[in-house]
């Protein structure tokens, strides 16, 4: 049905054109996904912007065929390819928050769809708006009509946009990253309800994508993008097997997962080559562990190693080979010992103030009670979906946000209440790293300045001289040249930034790293270089890491023990082996199901949980999660679950056990 | 030779202390590499050099016009010098022609005659009703008053040749200089942007000296109302517009900064505390309120002539304190601005990071969050700098901004709109200073892009 054909597309800067998508084809079948996988910058969403025509200022549509049904796309008429657009294509986008006007209610915005493709107004679009709302699983449509997009949560959103997506009777839906800003228990939601449509309506779908757990869970067939090429193009049985190109090996090796827990990730060495200075012969020669002379003098031509099974590549080897680059990097089985931060009953409330007086109506109870021990050279993953209270209880223990109540023991003396002086000696114990690599460096002061700001703070290293050789120690741990020191952080990329914020953070020598979801904002490749080196600096250094995340993968692979988070307090906790093998509770259970597995055979059983993560601010009675709990039971609405114990490490709140 | 005595006026001293900042905060560029790295990316901005070029020319003429005197008056041999009650700066001293060569009312731009008839007595002949010849414009002309256009192009030609010879010379010793350092190097390759700044000086040459050589003989941009020359005013103008744009900007820049990123960062009662006070100081008219302050202080300088040697001094007292005033009155904008952004800067997680180590507040303020927002200042400033300079038009209108023996863009706007209902109308007066304060303010906006853009690093 979709048919492209050597597109190219690229963008002007400077007075040159760079071509950021060189020469891809692929068709889409009637009732087919088409999964784009790659990393970020390979130019999948410009892809999907070139199919639609919606280019940014500066990108041109350089070459090519863009064909729907044999229509040639990209000879149309603006005013004809409008009829096109959300008509007979339709593109769902990544961020929900930002998709939807905040000023139109859902259904003017639904409704503006209607009117232009199907010339329904009136009755005749309500009626229509009720039933597409229905379609996409929204409760009370009628009532949804007339919301703003501020009073849907983050899943509704997506399903408005899919509902507006579906308004003008698509035949192709373009699915940008459709759950990359979601939780995992919506985002299986969202997949379940975009995969139905599709086979309801036979729509053919170009799903852009990362992630290989949807691609999994979601594609029949799947190419694979590399800096602007498609390299390998396989069905979903071919893919998940035998996959042929090396980069798409690699991917698979860079996973987290339990399987490869205490040993090395594979990773990719280097980075995607700038759009500027791409390699004319194989753009992946670089970067791989197969090169060959020829892979730098050829650029590899199509191979067809299996029906529908097509790979761009000279290397004709078949399987993974482990040659013994995933040594061994921690022991797993430290001895706990005393903890070296006990945290009791911590609670952070932030007050909602109304009114011209501003008097405090409520508490949203961000963190409501929550009891963790850290042991030293050990990682506690803190596991949780978005609004949890996670990042507030990593931020309450550095004293970063003023927990309202409860203690926090760093080695026997209380954090909480600390001023001035003595706050700041316990800090040189505790450092925080942040989420975002673009956002937690000062773009204003160079890479030098930033890592010897926390010892100047702290008074560690007073010496300039002495500072420099330090700073110097710590980008070479960190796994960065020492010319680094000069420079700014915004000519590095996202993983080297993430690696200037560990050193910065290992520069006062703390025993305690909060890793606030260090590697959620990176590629699958980069996050196991930053995997790699958290495990090799908590090897030689014994640091223990508080690790809050929200993807299952990395905390299996990572962590030694497991506390699982939900509305503020922390539901089971345990060793890592307990929690994840044999879960208790029903959020526990139903967390680990909904994980996208990057298998054939990943999801089996899926536990579905109705609804989103309810306000903190007004958290349900009883306990916390039975609105959304398949198991619930009276006793549940009553009270709150006690701590069990289920085993000496192994704790659970809920009705069901004890 | 004539005796002088120095005049220092008050914002003569602040000028000049201007110019020593700016030469010491030269050195200390000059020392830090970063720094410099920084300036030399302005320097190698080809449109931030042209505008830096015309800026300096403006800012000459300032400096040359904030060296003031009095010329010592003819006396006896033996008696006490006495010195005149006029001061004048150098700028008056070079332009003396222009300075001393008044008409008796409106004249046209190379206008020979004057603009309005006038009853003259010709001798034989009764009373003429007819337009009077002018007293300098046009003289050496003579009977050939139909001439002036030939007159005018040949002069201006001349002028021009030999400005453009002129010109070559600078370049040949650029060059010059430009080839000793990097023999290899062309010049349109130097690092430095010598062909921009070349070029609008060859620009500036092939206007400016035609211009005042013709200046000589007419009045190239006309006369306003008591004969004074046009292009004279708008050379005294630069100067009050400089300083109106500076210690305008000098006083409210510590007061927003400051403010703003303390309300934006602290939060909390001392937020309320400072919203509170621009709100207030927003919610009065600022006309009202300048005018009020405007008037006070007339009032004190009137009822205090001792305090005044010279009508000069006192002029120049009403124009700093009319900087103060609008300084004043003006820094609320910049400060909700800077509060804003220090709002969305202060949950940035560099700041957060900062916090985790212990770093004092003052010094997260000064290392992390003005750095980040100076893209904004800059931009306040140049914006501000010639709203300042319309705001002074705005109150001379009302009658409250600089004294009205001090030439401005403001009073020769206030005058020119007078004069712009009449017919035929009187457009010259207008349309020079709009020219004036266009060249000004647009080079000084090219400017402050060009140096936010080298500070920026992540475009470097």
């Amino acid at each position: 049905m979709l048919k492209v054909e050597n597109l190219r597309l690229g963008f002007t800067a400077d007075k040159k054109i760079l071509a950021a998508v060189d020469g891809i084809s692929f068709a889409i079948e009637k009732g087919e996904t088409f999964a784009l996988l790659g990393e970020s910058g390979c130019g999948k969403s410009a892809t999907a912007q070139g199919i639609m025509r919606l280019l940014p200022a500066a990108g041109r549509i350089l070459e090519g065929r863009v064909g729907l049904d044999g229509e040639p796309l990209l000879s149309l008429s603006e005013a004809d390819m409008r009829a096109y657009r959300g008509g007979r294509m339709a593109m769902i986008f990544q961020e929900p928050a930002t998709s939807l006007n905040p000023v139109l209610t859902v259904g003017r915005q639904i409704g503006e769809v209607l009117e232009r493709h199907l010339g329904l107004s009136g009755a005749a679009a309500t009626e229509r708006m009720v039933d597409l709302l229905r379609q996409v699983g929204i409760a009370d449509p009628e009532r949804r009509l007339t919301e703003y997009p501020f009073q849907l949560s983050g899943g509704m959103k997506q399903r408005v946009m899919i509902a507006i997506a579906l308004a003008g009777e698509p035949e192709l839906l373009i699915a940008d990253e459709p759950t990359t800003a979601l939780d995992v228990t919506v985002q299986a939601q969202i997949l379940d309800l975009l995969a139905k449509i599709q086979v309801d309506r036979g729509m053919g779908m170009l799903l852009i994508t990362h992630d290989l757990g949807v691609v999994a869970r979601m594609a029949h067939r799947i190419g694979v993008m590399y800096a602007g090429e498609l390299v390998e193009v396989a069905s979903r049985e071919e893919f998940f097997t035998q996959p042929h190109h090396p980069y798409t090996q690699a991917l698979f090796e860079a996973l987290p997962e339990i399987s490869r827990r205490g040993l090395k990730l594979t990773t990719i060495p280097g980075q995607v080559p700038s759009l500027a200075a791409m390699p004319s012969a194989c753009r992946f020669a670089d970067r791989c562990a197969h090169v060959m002379p020829v892979c730098r003098e050829v650029s590899p031509p199509w191979r067809e190693v299996a029906d529908g099974h097509t790979v761009r590549c000279h290397w004709q080897g078949e399987a993974v080979t482990d040659d013994g680059t995933r040594h061994a990097v921690t022991e797993l089985d430290i001895d706990p010992g005393k903890p070296f931060l006990q945290v009791d009953e911590l609670k952070v409330h932030f007050p909602i103030r109304k009114g011209f007086l501003q008097r405090t109506v409520g508490h949203v109870r961000a963190v409501d009670g929550v009891a963790l021990a850290i042991f030293a050279g050990r990682t506690l993953a803190l596991v949780g979906e978005s609004g949890c209270g996670k990042t507030t209880v990593g931020k309450a223990l550095l004293q970063l946000i003023k927990p309202t109540a409860g203690s926090v023991k760093l080695g026997g003396s209380e954090l909480v209440g600390l001023k001035g002086r003595r706050l700041r000696d316990a800090r040189r114990h505790m450092q925080m790293i942040f989420q975002d690599p673009f956002a937690s460096l000062n773009p204003r002061l160079r890479v030098g300045e930033i890592i010897a700001e926390g010892m100047g703070a702290l008074g560690v290293e007073t010496d300039a001289a002495a500072r420099a050789t330090a700073v110097a120690a710590l980008l070479e741990q960190v796994g960065l040249a020492s010319e680094a020191i000069a420079r700014y952080p915004h000519e590095f990329s996202g993983g080297q930034r993430q690696r200037i914020a560990i050193a910065r953070a290992l520069a006062v020598q703390p025993e305690l790293l909060i890793c606030d979801e260090p590697t959620s904002a990176l590629d699958v490749s980069v996050q196991a270089q930053i995997l790699n080196l958290l495990k090799k600096l908590q090897a030689e250094l014994g640091v223990a890491y508080l690790f809050i995340t929200h993807n299952f993968a990395v905390v299996e692979y990572l962590a030694h023990d497991v506390a699982v988070m939900y509305l503020g307090r922390i539901v089971e906790q345990g060793r890592a082996e307990e929690v994840l093998r044999s879960p208790r509770h029903p959020y526990t259970q139903a967390l680990l199901s909904a994980v996208p597995a990057p298998h054939l055979d990943g999801h089996a059983e899926v536990i579905r949980l109705p609804g989103e993560t309810p306000s903190p601010a007004n958290p349900p009675s009883g306990c916390h999660f039975h609105p959304r709990c398949p198991q619930a039971m009276d006793v549940c609405r009553l009270n709150y679950p006690a701590v069990t114990g289920v085993s000496g490490t192994h704790s659970v709140s809920c009705h069901l056990i004890g | 030779m004539m005796g002088f005595q120095i005049v220092v006026l008050w914002s003569d001293v602040l000028i000049w202390l201007l110019v020593a900042a700016g030469l010491g905060v030269g050195v200390l560029i000059a020392k830090t590499p970063p720094l410099l790295a920084a300036w030399r990316r302005v320097g190698a901005n080809r449109v931030g050099m042209a505008s830096a070029t015309v800026l300096l020319v403006f800012v000459l003429i300032g400096l040359l016009d904030s060296l003031h005197y009095r010329a010592q008056l003819e006396s006896k041999a033996g008696q006490k010098a006495v010195y005149a009650i006029e001061v004048l700066s150098v700028l008056d001293a070079l332009a003396a022609p222009l300075r001393s060569r008044n008409e008796k009312t409106y004249s046209a731009p190379f206008a020979t005659r004057l603009y309005a008839k006038e009853t003259i007595d010709l001798p034989g002949q009764g009373a003429v009703r007819d337009y009077p010849r002018l007293k300098h414009g046009g003289k050496h002309l003579g009977e050939r008053e139909d001439e002036v256009a030939e007159d005018a192009a040949f002069t201006a030609f001349k002028a021009g040749v030999l400005s453009f010879v002129a010109w070559l010379g600078v370049f040949a010793a650029v060059a010059t200089v430009n080839r000793k350092k990097s023999p290899k190097m062309k010049l349109r390759e130097a690092a430095f942007a010598w062909d921009a700044v070349l070029l609008t000086l060859l620009l500036i040459l092939l206007i400016a000296v035609p211009l005042f050589w013709l200046s000589g003989h007419y009045h190239v941009f006309g006369t306003d109302k008591v004969g004074q020359d046009v292009l004279y005013q708008i050379l005294k103008s630069v100067r009050t517009g400089l300083i109106i744009g500076l210690v305008t900007t000098l006083v409210m820049l510590p007061m927003a900064v400051l403010l703003g990123i303390v309300a934006g960062y602290f939060r909390g009662w001392v937020d309320d505390l400072i919203q509170y006070l621009y709100t207030v100081l927003n919610s009065i008219p600022g006309v009202l309120l300048i005018a009020a302050a405007v008037l006070m202080m007339q009032v004190v300088i009137d009822t205090h002539p001792e305090w005044f040697s010279t009508a000069a001094e006192r002029a120049d007292l009403r124009l700093l304190a009319l900087c103060f005033i609008l300084g004043i009155t003006s820094w609320t904008g910049l400060c909700r601005l800077l509060r804003g952004e220090t709002l969305k800067l202060r949950e940035l997680e560099y700041i957060q990071a900062a916090q985790a180590f212990g770093v004092s507040s003052w010094r997260i303020i000064v290392r992390h969050i003005l750095p980040n927002l100076m893209h904004i200042v800059i931009i306040a400033l140049v914006m501000d700098f010639s709203g300042l300079v319309l705001a002074e038009a705005v109150l001379s209108y009302v009658g409250i901004g600089v004294d009205p023996t001090m030439t401005s863009f403001g009073t020769m706007i206030n005058n020119a709109r007078m004069e712009l209902g009449r017919e035929p109308v009187v457009w010259w007066s207008l349309v020079a200073a709009f020219a004036a304060m266009f060249i000004l303010v647009l080079a000084a906006n090219l400017f402050a892009d060009a140096v936010r853009d080298a500070f920026d690093p992540r475009a470097a």
